[in-house]
């Protein structure tokens, strides 16, 4: 094994562990702040994967927004701080997730065991596959055009955003 | 490295993204699982690119564009959830019930 496996070993196990922590804890905050562990170690799996920019890019947008947005909305419903025993559903239901998820957990992991024992990643001498420079070309020469749409799509998740959370709007 | 360990990694992230969805109550601990899944493709997308070591990126590029729709998502959610709470006063999912059938009698 190299050092590169091992790395990449523990990496996973911390995000898998910290992930089944965010499903299970009882205090709201401590979900939140498990998250950031689990999208900071998935972004070091990037790192090692050589895709240098999507692992920056997640640090920001994840890491930096998206958990800090779940925070405002957690003070904003005036979440408890502290232990709180009502997060989870049903016992009953609570079993019928556990076995849903165990049994898309074992279809997938035997598929792809199946489908890709043995394929190696190759990553080579020249790790400036997935630099700032390589993603950048790859973003505005092949996919310039998915690159506008999305830039509409967040226009307009950003006046419905708006929308839903004005209070001066007129009842319709 | 095997092209197993991201793989796997991906799909126990996955798995614990569906339990996550089907197991809590509250409406952003919910939001917060579908994250977590999310995550689970973009490491696939990321690793298969790698792997093939594509020529346009496709995975990487695609990757970032699951990332910003995944921001989209999370500010849309959450102003949905707020606007919940406001005329209901609750977050918890279950007790939003006015849509559902009423029990056969």
């Amino acid at each position: 094994m190299t050092a590169v496996e091992v790395l990449f070993g523990l990496l996973g196990i911390v995000a898998v562990g910290s992930a089944a922590l965010v499903v299970t804890t009882q205090q709201l905050v401590h979900a939140a702040l498990w998250l950031v562990v689990t999208l900071g170690s998935i972004a070091g799996l990037y790192l090692l994967m050589s895709a240098e920019f999507v692992a920056w890019v997640q640090v920001l947008i994840y890491v930096g927004a998206v958990v800090v947005l779940l925070l405002f909305g957690l003070m904003l419903t005036r979440a408890p701080i502290g232990v709180s025993d009502d997060l989870d559903a049903s016992v009953a239901q609570r079993i019928a997730a556990a076995v849903t998820a165990g049994a898309t957990a074992g279809v997938l992991v035997t598929a792809l065991v199946d489908a890709f024992r043995g394929e190696r990643i190759e990553l080579g001498d020249d790790p400036s596959g997935g630099s700032a420079g390589a993603a950048g070309d790859a973003i505005f020469r092949a996919w310039v055009l998915p690159f506008e749409v999305l830039s509409v799509l967040l226009l307009a998740a950003l006046v419905g955003a708006i929308v839903l959370s004005r209070r001066d709007v007129g009842e319709p | 490295m095997p092209l197993l360990m991201p793989l796997v990694v991906a799909a126990l992230l996955f798995a614990i993204g569906i339990y996550g969805v089907l197991a809590r109550r509250n409406a952003i601990l919910v939001l917060m699982s579908v994250e977590l899944m999310l995550n689970a493709v973009n490491l696939n997308l990321v690793a298969f690119d790698v792997w093939l070591r594509d020529e346009l990126l496709s995975g990487q590029v695609f990757t970032l564009f699951v990332i910003t729709i995944a921001a989209a998502e999370v500010g849309l959610g959450l102003a949905i959830v707020l606007l919940v709470f406001r005329n209901r006063a609750t977050s918890q999912l279950d007790e939003l019930v006015e849509l559902r059938e009423e029990a056969a009698p």
